[in-house]
Order: C-alpha cells, then structure tokens, then sequence
C-alpha cells in the first residue's frame, strides 16, 4: 500500500487534532461537567454555600434575575438573601427586603425602629436557593408531572407542561417557589441547569464578589468544593421535612429559619 | 422604563414580620369554595342514599331530590379548580397524564367513577319516566315537543321495556349504585381533605385527621343544605295549598305534619355527623397543643389571636355551638330549623376558609404572618377569578344547572 507525503501528513494533522481534543475537553471543562454534559450518572450536583463570607450585597440576586429573566420589579426571585440580626434580649430579627436585590442599605428591619448596634449581639447573612432535594416534595405533589428530577439531581420544570395549579409551592417546605409573572407556570432555582451542563458556572456563583457561593459535583470526591462538604462540618436546612437537601452551609446559625 | 408584572397572589396577600419572598397566599378563595362544594355533594349524595338502601322512608321525597341536586352540584366541585389554574387550559393533562405520587393526580379518577354513579343512578330512576315522555309526546308536531321528545329519547338510550319486571330491576340498580356510591362520595371529599393533610410543608394542614374531618363536615354541609332546600320546597307547595283551598284546609296540616316529620328525623342524622365533626376538630387543636412542635408558637398566634374571631367566634361559635343549642332544644319550629341551617353552612365554610386561608396565614420561617384580602371589584381577569364574583359564579351555578336539569328531570314532581 503507497503512502503519499500528502496522505500522511493529512492524517498527523488530523491524528494530533484527535489527540489534542480531549485535553482541550478537559481544561474547559472540569470531568464533572464534562461527564454531565453527556448525562452521565455519576454527576450529582451539590451546592456550598459560606455564610461566614457573605456580606449580603446582593450582586448573587441581581444576577440571578437577569440571568433567568425573572421580571427585575416583581418580588419573586430564585434565590435571595436573608438577614438575621440577634439582640441582647436573645430576640432574632430577620429581613429579606425584594429578595435583597438590592442589598441591604437600611438599618431598619421591617420598617420598624432601627436597631442600636450596641443591642446587637450577632448579626449575619445567609443566601438561599432551591436545595435540589434527593426527595424533593415538590415533585411528589406535581399532579401532572410537569415538575421533575434529572439524571444529574437537579429539579426542573416544564414550562410546556405545567397547569399552575400551585401545589408544588405549597409542598417546598423552603419557599423557593413562586409562579412565573409572564409565563405564569411555577418557577424556582434550578442551579443555571442551562450553564452548569455547559460548563459554566450558576451566575449567582459567578456573580458572588466575596466567595460565598460554590457549586460542586458530590459524586466526585476530589472535587475541591464537594472535599470541603465532606471534611468539614456543614450543615443543611430544615432536615425535619425529610426532603434531604442538597445545598450545604458553613457556619448555619441556630436562628436560620 | 417600570415593567408592570403581575405577581400572582401579590395582589391580595399582606406580609407582616419575615416571611420569604416568594410566599404569598397561592390558594386563595377558589381553594375554600373546592372543598366546600365537593362537601356538598357529598353530603347531599349521602343523604339520597338514606333512603335508597337504608329505606328511610319518611326521605323519599328528599332522596330524589337530593340525588338531582348533587348531579347538579357536580360539575361545580371542578369549577373552583379550574377557576384558580394558572393554566386553565391545560386542566386536562391531569386526566391524560396524571403522575400517581400526586394527591390531585387520582382526582380525575376518583371524579369520573362518581360523576358515573350518579349519572347511572339518575337514569335508573328516571328511565321509566323517559319512556313514558316519549311515549305520550308522540304525534305532538310543536317545535318545543318534537325537541323534548327528541332529548327523551335519546335519554332512554333504546330501552323502553317498562314492564313491572324491567322497572323491579332498575330499582335494584338504584339501591346497588347509591351502596356503591355512599363510600365513593366519602372517598371523594376525604380525598379532598388528603389533598391538604399530606402538604407535609405546612404545619397547619399536616394531620392524618384531615380527611376524615372533611368528610364529617362535608355530610354535615350537604345534609344542611339539603334540608334547607327541602323545607323552602315544602313551604311553597303549602303556600299554593293555603291560596288554593284557604289556610284551614286539612292538605296544609298534612303538609306542615310531614315537613316536621322528615326535618326532626333528618336534624338527628345532621346532629350526630355536627357532633362527629367537632370532636375531631377539637382533638386537632388540644393535640397539637398538647404536643406542642415546633409549630405550634406560630399555631397558636394564629389561631389565638389573629384569626381568634373567624375561627373561635364564627366558625365553633357562631356556625357550632349556636346551631347545635337551637336544634337541641325542645320545640323546633321550621323558623328556628332554618336558622340554625344556615348557620351550619355558613359554620362549615367559615371551616374551610380557616383551614385554607388560615393554613397559609402564617409563614414557612415561622416567624412572619400573611393577611389575605378578598379582591371585591375586580379590575382583571384574576381578580375575578380569585375575588368575591368568582366565589359567587361558584356558588350559583349549581343552582341554574339545577334549575336546567329539572326542566328534563323533574326532581320536585311526583312521577
Ligand atoms: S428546595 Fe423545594 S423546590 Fe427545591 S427541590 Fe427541594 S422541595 Fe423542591
Ligand atoms: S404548579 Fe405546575 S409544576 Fe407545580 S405542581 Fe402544579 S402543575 Fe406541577
């Protein structure tokens, strides 16, 4: 069989593109996301979320709403900010003025008295969103089945499909659902399902200036992130329910509603 | 540029203290009016039933007609449903794909097999008169005769054996479809009930009491607005008496004997179901306090101090304990009876608006309060649907339905 230099140097171009491919696969994406871009099953997305680093500026939320087209001026959002202000008289004030799009920029807490900062004892952030739970109550109660769990654990929702009968937001024990105001179907976070397959980041994660916010595969043990739910002492809310969520917290306070 | 965007249940809904953002009081009146029409018809169906296979002769009156009015009752257990869709449109998908971990999912199931029994029921009792409609509007060339006789027939749907044997065994298809029916109407409004006991997320609705406390008040509802009606019919069959043949007339006694006679012994069936109903009401209250959970801080601010007088006053009050007293003492008079009837109906929606309303007065932190404000005007399709004039449409459509249906089945006459 003849070989012409033609030939072959045709093929070592296309060998070395073949074999440079995947390396490039692996520096865009990490294995993780790769691996779910594919629907592999051995992707589980996780969430961490560091309350010690957030300052609650909001930026998370701002960007959420772009990102997902939530109308900016309704009161509804996909993930939010709270904040928790505990007095000396062990009394805990707690607010989340338009989900904290905007940051927290009054002092006053439900437009009450503003509090006199040598009342308070301790005061922190915590950021929520849709916990992807392993037993999602908001599917189980979804009459049609229009609200669903992926492969890779995330919670979607047909938009298609959806009746807006609402009792998928009555079972959340979390809160974290609400109707769409223009496509009028229920709406909730779903980690940027859009972008994560893609290999990017949630845009609140994106979007977090102090690095409060992280997204992981808990299948992948040497994901950084998923090694810091596994080593460190994290703690989930609202374990009562029993929906076994999936966005984990470092230094969850008491008080957290 | 503002965007103007509806947020659904923003327009009604008032926060206090921390509630989450997206909270809002999602179900709203249409949810109140969902059990208590399917309350109704229950309720109503159960009470023909006495008098099918208990043979509760002194109801056969009331049966037909109780029978009839739960048909017409029927499409309006659906409506309040549809009305609160998001997407009424695709109501449907529920009975086309319908995902069985759902408590609403079985609803279309559970709904069609007695929207079957009833409608089975009613031909078997009125097949022979059908029949005999058509039989007797024969030869008639009017454009209203050959219409009904044309509807008669189709309504025989071809059988026309009207012989003592044939009309035997459509009596023992009566009797057969309301023992059938009896469990299928309590399964339907218990279902009802589970719909809001298995929200695992609200502390309020959370009880496996739920549905068996819906179905006591659901007979107690349907047999009071049974009763109801039944004394407005007989009132106004004495009041023809009285113009006919003059107020001392021996038909009116016999009227007004009657009409007492069925109303005190169908007070007694309403009495126990009242007294059933209240004790499991009350046993959810003492045992929740008793066990004092988590929830029960924000229960007890709810139940104790902002809803206090719709639930202590109106709804065990007003609505329980004056009804009960007014049937209890001795000399009932029809004046009396029908007090206490509406206020047993108004008790029982005062019920369902506290556990509706009330199960989402409060919020998911336990640390905040929803106020729900009854839209009144409505100035956009959702304010009509969700508001006062929705409620209404509800609450009057079973009536015009009846009114339609009666003019094919007449459940007032003898036939
Ligand atoms: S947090 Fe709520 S909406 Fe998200 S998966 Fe869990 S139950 Fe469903
Ligand atoms: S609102 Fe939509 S997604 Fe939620 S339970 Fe109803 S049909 Fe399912």
């Amino acid at each position: 069989m003849t070989c012409s230099r033609r030939t072959f140097l045709k093929n070592a171009v296309k060998g070395a593109i073949a074999g440079a491919l995947p390396v490039a696969a692996f520096r865009l994406l990490s294995p993780a996301q790769a691996r779910s871009a594919v629907e592999d099953a051995s992707v589980r997305w996780g969430f961490l979320v560091d309350t010690a680093k957030c300052v609650g500026c909001g930026m998370c939320v701002k960007a959420c709403k772009l990102e997902n087209e939530i109308p900016y001026d309704a009161p509804v959002t996909r993930t939010w900010v709270e904040r928790y202000v505990v007095t000396r008289d062990g009394r805990t004030h707690a607010d989340s003025p338009m989900g904290a799009r905007d940051g927290f920029t009054d002092r006053k807490i439900h437009g009450g008295e503003a509090i006199d900062p040598s009342e308070i004892v301790k005061a922190f952030f915590v950021p929520k969103l849709c916990n992807q739970c392993d037993k999602p109550s908001c599917v189980q109660v979804c009459p049609v089945g229009a609200t669903y769990a992926t492969g890779d654990g995330i919670v979607l929702v047909d938009r298609s499909w959806c009746i807006g009968c609402g009792h998928c937001i009555m079972a959340c024990p979390y809160g974290v659902r609400f109707f769409h105001p223009v496509h009028k179907v229920a709406e909730k976070c779903n980690f940027c399902y859009h972008r994560i397959t893609k290999g990017m980041k949630p845009a609140c994660v994106e979007a977090c200036p102090f690095g409060a916010r992280h997204i992981c595969n808990l299948k992948d043990h040497d994901d950084p992130v998923t090694r810091i739910i596994l080593n460190e002492r994290v703690a989930i809310l609202k374990d009562e329910y029993g929906t076994k969520p999936n966005v984990f917290y470092l230094g969850l306070d008491h008080n957290v509603r | 540029m503002v965007e103007q965007v509806m947020v659904h249940g923003a327009e009604w809904t008032a926060k206090e203290l921390f509630v989450y953002p997206n909270e809002f009081i999602y179900w709203s009146i249409q949810i109140v009016m969902y059990p208590y029409m399917t309350g109704l018809v229950a309720g109503a169906f159960v009470l023909s039933s006495l008098y099918h296979v208990f043979g509760q002769k002194d109801l056969k009156d009331m049966a037909k007609f109780s029978l009839v009015f739960s048909l017409a009752l029927l499409p309006v257990a659906m409506l309040p449903l549809m009305l609160h869709l998001q997407q009424p449109l695709r109501g449907i998908e529920v009975l086309f794909t319908p995902h069985f971990t759902s408590a609403i999912a079985a609803f279309g199931i559970v709904f069609t097999t007695y929207a079957i029994i009833v409608l089975s029921e009613i031909w078997f009792v009125y097949r022979r008169y059908f029949v005999e409609q058509t039989m007797a509007l024969k030869g008639k060339t009017g454009f209203g005769d050959t219409v009904r006789r044309g509807i008669y027939h189709v309504l025989t749907l071809g059988a026309y054996d009207i012989s003592p044997e044939a009309t035997a065994k459509d009596h023992r298809a009566v009797t057969v479809l309301a023992a059938i029916g009896i469990p299928v109407a309590c399964f339907l409004h218990g279902y009802a009930g589970f719909i809001f006991g298995s929200v695992k997320a609200n502390a309020l609705w959370m009880s496996p009491l739920m549905p068996v406390i819906f179905i006591m008040s659901a007979v107690v509802s349907g047999i009071a607005l049974c009763m109801l009606t039944y004394i407005i019919i007989m009132e106004w069959k004495k009041f023809k008496a009285i113009l006919a043949r003059g107020r001392g007339d021996e038909t009116v006694t016999v009227i007004a004997g009657v009409e007492m006679d069925v109303m005190s012994k169908a007070s007694k069936y309403l009495l126990g179901f009242l007294v059933a109903a209240i004790t499991l009401e009350l046993l959810d209250i003492i045992f929740r306090g008793y066990t004092a959970m988590k929830s029960w801080d924000i229960l007890r601010d709810v139940m104790f101090h902002k809803d206090f007088v719709k639930i202590f006053v109106l709804q065990y009050g007003l609505g329980n304990l004056v009804p009960f007293a007014l049937l209890l003492l001795p000399g009932v008079t029809i004046r009396r009876l029908v007090v206490a009837l509406v206020l047993i109906l108004f008790g029982v929606f005062m019920m369902r608006w506290n556990v509706v309303i009330g199960g989402q007065a409060f919020s998911l932190s336990f640390a905040g309060f929803m106020h729900y404000h009854l839209p009144m005007i409505p100035h956009s399709l959702e304010t009509y649907k969700e508001g006062l004039f929705g409620a209404l449409t509800v609450a009057v459509t079973p009536f015009v339905i009846f009114w339609l249906i009666n003019k094919i089945v007449p459940s007032l006459k003898e036939v």
